[in-house]
Parts: C-alpha cells; structure tokens; sequence
C-alpha cells in the first residue's frame, strides 16, 4: 500500500510514534525504533508486494491461542494483507521490535493509530511482545533464531508451488549468537532457496548491553557468505544503499542485507544510556524530562504532554 | 509362531506417502535408519535432507506447514524433542502446524545408551498443548502409523518401531480407540509399544495360576479415552498394573493414574517401567530385563499387587523373540 508519504517520512512517523508511546508510558524500546526505523518503512513503504489488509484497522481483543477448539482463530498477518501466490510475506523475528513494527503498520496506513493505545494491556491482541495473533505477526518468533528457518520452509514451500511472491524475514543481529541461524542458511544454501530474503539490524546492541562485551561474533557477513548465503553490508539509514542492497543477484541462495545501523540514531541523548538500551525506562522524572525534550528536538516535534 | 516384519516403515511410508505432492519427507542424517532410505532413492523429489540440524528442521517444517505441506519429519525420537523443545513448541505445537513427528528407537529399544533413548518423551508430549501421541506395538501398527498421524488436524508425535517387527495385530490404528486383547475380570493390564508383547508372553503363565487378565493395549496416548478406561477398571475385580517402556512418570502409569485419581477410583495401581533412572547401553532383552521391563517384571507387579506369590518363573513363560543386536536389518543398531 502506497501513499503520499516518502518512505523517509515514513521513517521518522515511525520514530515519533514510538516516542511518544514511551514518553506516555515511562519507557518503552525507543532504540529499536532509532536502528530500524528505515528498514521497516523501506519494507513496507517500497519493497514488500502486499495486500490491503484483510482485518479490521482498530484491532480486535485477544481471541484465543491456536486450538481445536477455537475454529475462528486468525493470525495478524491479516495487517500484511491476503495470502496469496503473488504477495509478499514477512516475518519479524525480533518480536521485541513489535512496537516498532505496530507503528510501521500505522506510518503505512494498515492499522489505526487508535492500536498503539491497546500495546501491552491486558486482554489486548498488540502484544508487547509481538505474538502470532499481534499485527502484522503470522508465526511466533519471541525465541530468537527462529525466524529465519521458518521463512526458509515457507520460501521452500512456495517456490515447490510455483508462487512468485517472496518471504521476507527481518531479524536482529543478536540472533548470529544462535546456532539455529547458521542451521537455516546451511539448508538454504543447500536446498537452493533464493526466494528468501532478510534484512538484519545490525545495531550492536543486545539484551545485556553491547555485543561485543556479552558475545563477540565477529565478521558476521564472511560468516554468512561462508554458509552460502549472498550476503550485503550497507549503510541502515541510507535508503538508496538498502534499495541497491535488495537488487542484488542471489541465484540458489537467499539474500541477507547486513543494515548496519546507530541505536541513537536521531535521538542522540540515548546515548547517555549506552550499553543499555535494550528497553529504556527513565530513572527519574527529571530524566524522562530531559529526554522529552531532547528528543522532541531532534524529531522536530514539540515534546509529549505525557502527564494527561 | 510371531510373524516377523523386515522393515515395516520403509514400504508402509512409500506406499502412503509416493504420489502425494502435499507430504514431504524431511530427515536428519538418519536416513536409512529411519528407514527412509529407499524413498529418497525412489521419490527424490518428495525428500529434503535437513542435516544434522534438527532445531533449523523443526522451525523448517512449521514453515513448510505455512505453506500447506505436512511434511513427516525423521530422526531418533530423543533428537526430535530434546534440543529443539524449543522450535517444536514455537514452530510446530502452538501454531497446530500438520507437522507428523516421527521419532525412532523409542525409550529403551536401542543399545546407544541415555543419548539415544527417548525414556521420558511420552510424559513431555502429553503435557505439550495441541500434541497428539501415537505409539506402535507391532508391525500392523507401524504399516498404519502414517494414515493415522496423517489424520490428525494438528501435530503428531510417533513412536515408531524399526527393524524387525513381529506382527501381533491385524487390524490398522484406530486414532483415539484402544486395543482390548483379553476380557478377564480380575486384573486390568494396561500396556503400549514394545511391553505389549511382553504382556502376552506372560498371559498363559498368568491364566494357569488361576488369574483373569483383562489386557488393554493402547496405540492412542493423546487424545485419550478416559471413559473407556475407567469402564475396564471397573470391570476387574482387583486393580491395574501398567507396564510401559518409559519413565513411569508422566507416561501411561501415570495416564492411567490421573484417570483413576481424576474419578474417584479406589482400586490399587502398580506402574512398571522405568524408575526414575536413565538407562544404559545394550540389547533389547537385557535391558527389558535389568530394567523391569519385560514378562516376569509384569509378573512380579501383579503379585505385588495382588499380595500373593504365583511360582511363575521365566521358564512358565512364553518364548522371548531372541532378536540379534547387529543384523541385515539394522546394520549399525544404534
């Protein structure tokens, strides 16, 4: 779905969305939204072939987990649109981005703004931790490393059937820790999957703080050019560097685009809070005052009348 | 004489699953002896070799479940479940993704010791949510095993027999029925897998000391008929005894325990099997024997709980299947 917007607007709607949602509510994932803003407003904006969405734009309470006995159960990749041969499918395999992605949906057009409000409140389907049934969700992903092997049996699965659209997966870097990631593109390699396709986040940063003091992984793109994956480093908030990135030729591999990015991208005065940043929750309302502003500043916004 | 099966999966999983464009066969790296062999030789097409990698395997099939395939996925039951937990609760058991989970050499049927020998899956499926169990006990069940799992709207985990197979059933699985094999009225005998057999062996011994064995074998773990059980309990006069080749916890000792708990029953529960013990290295008899596990150990909890000292010794029994550790058929036995 395309609208007036530039993909850049986009990208800073997105960051402004996720800030106010932490100003109001104390705290939230505001560097994720620094790191990836671009990369998910790219995804949605310009690259994936979706859809209009299939379910309702102010998403509906939680319906109930996957069962027998629960017949009317449904996934949010309604937000994505239909599934269908020619579309796109994505998977967000750091489900703690989900606020970041919610606010994508909204920056695009496929969810009402009215969602953002449900985000982690009881009885609601916009999980804190994006969950199958979350917007924009189809699979669970809240264990890192498994994104990437379940886009790599839906690819599989769909070119088996001749469906041109493509599976998208957009994963983290901390998920290079797990095992599992060089599993899957070890088979995508083998199997010839090239109808898959991943931009990483690659901003350094992990739950404990940064990676290289908790796990050192070295040159993460010789890595995946090693286990047969065509593999591209650029620039995560140059969008003409990701837009080349996805051009790139990958017969009989998968594509992973390495978006190398800042966590305190456009909001500098996080960098206070270096190495951790994984979920940023001030200490104090002087704190929360001074990030307000700062903040605001660099987003060109007036800062969040969080006390109402 | 117990008619032996050579391979029963091989044929029954080419015969089931040759032609079917929406059934994919993942294995990995034990191929032949998950006896897949000859599939992936015939139906290349049909096979995707997966590697030594089941967490990527497990999150693959899900996917492959996304995109409308049930693929039936082949390893050692113990590498299926216990490095990818994880991906199988996620990928595979929340989202009901028809992914049929056929898992070799189950509890203590393999001479490769605790790494190969799945002794408490039963008891972690059960607790799993949307995991269906299916167990075989003989060669009928294993040519079934794939129709059956197949079956299912939703996951599947299979106990499967491999090898040679001694046919003691002529009718396939029934999901969700179990097998009635005697109609005594004193004892109920509750049995699965591979102790089925052996719950035969000692049934004649059992009948000549004057005792009425009412002998259920079950193939369908999850979903379970607690009803149809209950019946049986009630139908004998004195109490159960079940004998399983796993844990006794968690596993159908324990089914059967809850069920009677869950009701209200009085009656005494004796529950064979493993006991709260890993096993070790070796072949099929010793191990049933050190461990508790074969015709005498059945005898010997019926006496338990029966209070009375039978005089059945091993030679009142009925011949044992004297299997070969290494042979033609499982090359490598592990």
């Amino acid at each position: 779905m395309r609208n007036d917007k530039t993909t850049e607007d986009v990208a800073l709607g997105i960051r402004r969305r996720v800030f106010e949602h932490a100003m109001r509510n104390n705290g939230g994932y505001l560097s994720q939204a620094c790191s990836a803003a671009e990369q998910l407003a790219w995804l949605y904006h310009e690259e994936l072939k979706l859809g209009a969405p299939t379910l309702p734009a102010v998403p509906k309470p939680f319906e109930g987990v996957p069962s027998a006995d629960n017949p009317d159960y449904h996934t949010g990749a309604g937000y994505n649109g239909p599934f269908a041969p020619e579309f796109d499918r994505l998977f967000i395999a750091p489900a703690h981005y989900a606020l970041v992605a919610y606010a994508t949906l909204i920056e695009t057009g496929r969810m009402a703004p009215e969602g953002l409000e449900m985000f982690n409140k009881d009885g609601s389907s916009v999980e804190m931790i994006g969950a199958e049934h979350s917007p924009g969700m189809e699979v669970h992903n809240g264990t890192l490393g498994i994104g990437l092997s379940t886009g790599a049996g839906l690819a599989y699965g769909r070119k088996r059937r001749g469906e041109p659209g493509r599976t998208w997966v957009f994963m983290s870097d901390g998920e290079v820790q797990e095992g599992q990631t060089w599993e899957a593109v070890q088979a995508c390699a083998h199997h010839g999957i090239d109808n898959l396709y991943a931009i990483m986040d690659v901003n350094d940063q992990q739950c404990d703080g940064a990676m290289d003091s908790v796990m050192e992984v070295g040159d993460i793109r010789t890595k995946f050019e090693n286990f047969g994956a065509r593999c591209v480093e650029v620039d995560g908030h140059d969008l003409s560097a990701i837009r080349d990135a996805a051009k790139e030729t990958h017969e009989g591999r998968p594509l992973i685009i390495l978006a190398r990015t800042s966590p305190f991208h456009t909001m500098s005065i996080l960098e206070e809070r270096f190495p951790r940043l994984h979920y940023v929750r001030f200490k104090s309302e002087d704190e929360r005052a001074r990030f307000n502003t700062s903040i605001a500043a660099d987003l060109g916004v007036d800062p969040i009348d969080y006390a109402h | 004489m117990v008619e032996m099966v050579s391979r029963p999966y091989a044929s029954a999983f080419e015969k089931f699953a040759a032609g079917n464009p929406d059934i994919l066969c993942l294995s990995a790296d034990l191929t032949s002896s998950c006896e897949i062999d000859g599939f992936r030789d015939r139906h290349p097409d049909q096979f995707i070799s997966m590697g030594m990698a089941e967490q990527n395997m497990m999150s693959f099939a899900g996917g492959l479940g996304l995109a409308g395939f049930r693929p039936f996925i082949h390893t050692f039951g113990v590498f299926m479940y216990r490095r990818p937990y994880d991906q199988l609760m996620a990928s595979v058991a929340y989202p009901r993704r028809k992914v049929r989970l056929m898992g070799f050499l189950p509890g203590i049927t393999t001479p490769g010791g605790m790494t190969h020998q799945s002794i408490e899956d039963i008891s972690v499926m059960r607790s799993i949510p949307n995991m269906s169990i299916l167990e075989t006990g003989d060669a009928t069940e294993v040519e079934s095993i794939c129709e059956a799992a197949d079956s299912i709207d939703g996951p599947v985990w299979c106990r499967v027999l491999r090898g040679s197979v001694p046919r003691l059933f002529d009718t396939p699985i029934k999901v969700g029925e179990m097998r009635v094999l005697s109609e005594g009225d004193d004892i109920l005998v509750v049995t699965s897998g591979i102790t089925t057999e052996e719950a035969m062996r000692a049934r004649s011994a059992l009948s000549k000391a004057g005792l009425s064995i009412r002998h259920i074998h079950l193939h369908t773990i999850k979903p379970f008929d607690h009803k149809q059980l209950l019946d049986h309990i009630g139908s004998v006069r004195g109490g159960v005894v079940t004998l399983e080749n796993h844990v006794t916890e968690g596993g159908i000792g324990s089914l059967v325990a809850e069920t009677m708990a869950d009701a209200g029953v009085g009656k005494r529960l004796v529950r064979l099997g493993l006991k709260d013990t890993y096993a070790h290295g070796g072949s099929r008899p010793y191990l049933m024997r050190y461990y508790g596990l074969d015709a005498l150990a059945l005898v010997r909890g019926i006496e338990d709980l029966m209070g009375q000292d039978f005089g059945i010794s091993e030679d009142d029994l009925d011949a044992a299947r004297v299997e070969d550790v290494h042979s033609l058929v499982k090359a490598e036995a592990l």
